[in-house]
């Protein structure tokens, strides 16, 4: 029973999740290699839209892959490959959405979420710390009389 | 104010959050906006797919008359429920481009003798180069482009009767939509 679980372990080990990328595709310069894989995590795969075009194994996420090896060999920067693909695809192809005055609410309304609530905390705090600073108002002349009333023997 | 209405602030910021949210939703999320609304057509040049018909370049485009460019494969099924309506346009007598996306060329040009070409020009496009500086994400797609080679209009899936009457038409006629 042991060796045989262990011989399982070891096959469960082996059995990593299947890749979409294919070993051929890849450049034969190692350093534009690794630019390929980084780019082609960053660019959204069109058709199954929330994978990036390295992870996906649709057909045209591969050419995709094929569009930016070509463009890296090419000699184009990260940048321009990036633009290349924006300007076909649009902001869309971009898994990170570009900075720009449309997106500045997706990008800092969180830190304003978290401003104003630090503001709410902060004004009532300072409101509860007012409040014993005063300490307890005295009774007036009035209400001392009234409250001897109530509490006067009868 | 009544201070004692403050805790409706948070429901009235949800639900002014929520309005907002439904306004702009997209009305369908897997639409994407194509990004050559508006700009000259990629420049591309394909092989003709059919002997005697020719292909596809962007100079075919700007001729001063609006066309229709319609991607397709024949392994495509959303291609084969619209070409009904392909072939009507082409009765009717509008300027219709075909390009086979990643299609085997015989299999398109089968494709076509089996339903009926209803276009001028048809290129192939086996390797999906011309598709990607157009945008194409699947097929079928469809380009409105005008008389001088602008991108007026994409649509990404089948014509449909009430797209062609409502946008398509309008367009190709020089109005808008």
């Amino acid at each position: 029973m042991r060796p045989a679980l262990a011989i399982l372990a070891l096959l469960l080990a082996l059995a990593a999740p299947a890749a979409a990328f294919d070993p051929r595709e890849a450049l034969p310069d190692p350093a534009l290699e690794t630019r390929a894989r980084g780019l082609s995590a960053q660019l959204r795969c069109l058709v199954c839209q929330n994978q990036s075009i390295d992870d996906s194994a649709a057909d045209l996420a591969k050419d995709m892959r094929r569009v930016v090896r070509e463009r890296l060999t090419a000699g184009d920067s990260d940048g321009q490959v990036i633009a290349y693909l924006q300007q076909r695809y649009g902001d869309f192809v971009l898994l990170k959405p570009p900075m720009k005055p449309e997106t500045w609410l997706l990008w800092f309304g969180p830190l304003l979420v978290l401003l104003a609530a630090a503001g709410g905390l902060w004004i009532a705090w300072r409101r509860r710390r007012a409040v014993p600073a005063a300490g307890p108002v005295p009774l007036s002349a009035e209400e001392r009389r009234r409250l001897a009333e109530l509490t006067a023997d009868r | 104010m009544n201070r004692r209405l403050l805790f409706l602030l948070p429901v009235l910021v949800f639900a002014g959050l929520a309005g907002a949210f439904w306004v702009g939703r997209p009305r369908d999320p897997r639409r994407v906006p194509s990004a050559l609304i508006d700009k000259p057509v990629p420049s591309f040049a394909l092989a003709p797919l059919i002997d005697g018909k020719p292909g596809l370049a962007t100079a075919d485009l700007a001729t001063g008359k609006p066309a229709l460019v319609n991607f397709f494969a024949s392994w495509c099924g959303p291609c084969r429920v619209e070409h009904p309506i392909l072939m009507r346009l082409q009765r009717d007598g509008v300027a219709l481009q075909g390009i086979a996306w990643k299609d085997a060329p015989d299999d398109a040009r089968k494709f076509l003798r089996d339903l009926g070409d209803p276009f001028q020009r048809v290129g192939i496009d086996r390797d999906n180069r011309a598709g990607i500086d157009w945008g194409v994400y699947g097929v079928p797609e469809t380009y409105v482009v005008d008389g001088k080679g602008v991108i007026r209009f994409r649509h990404a899936g089948p014509l449909t009767p009430e797209i062609v009457r409502d946008v398509v038409m309008p367009l190709l006629a020089g109005g808008k939509p």
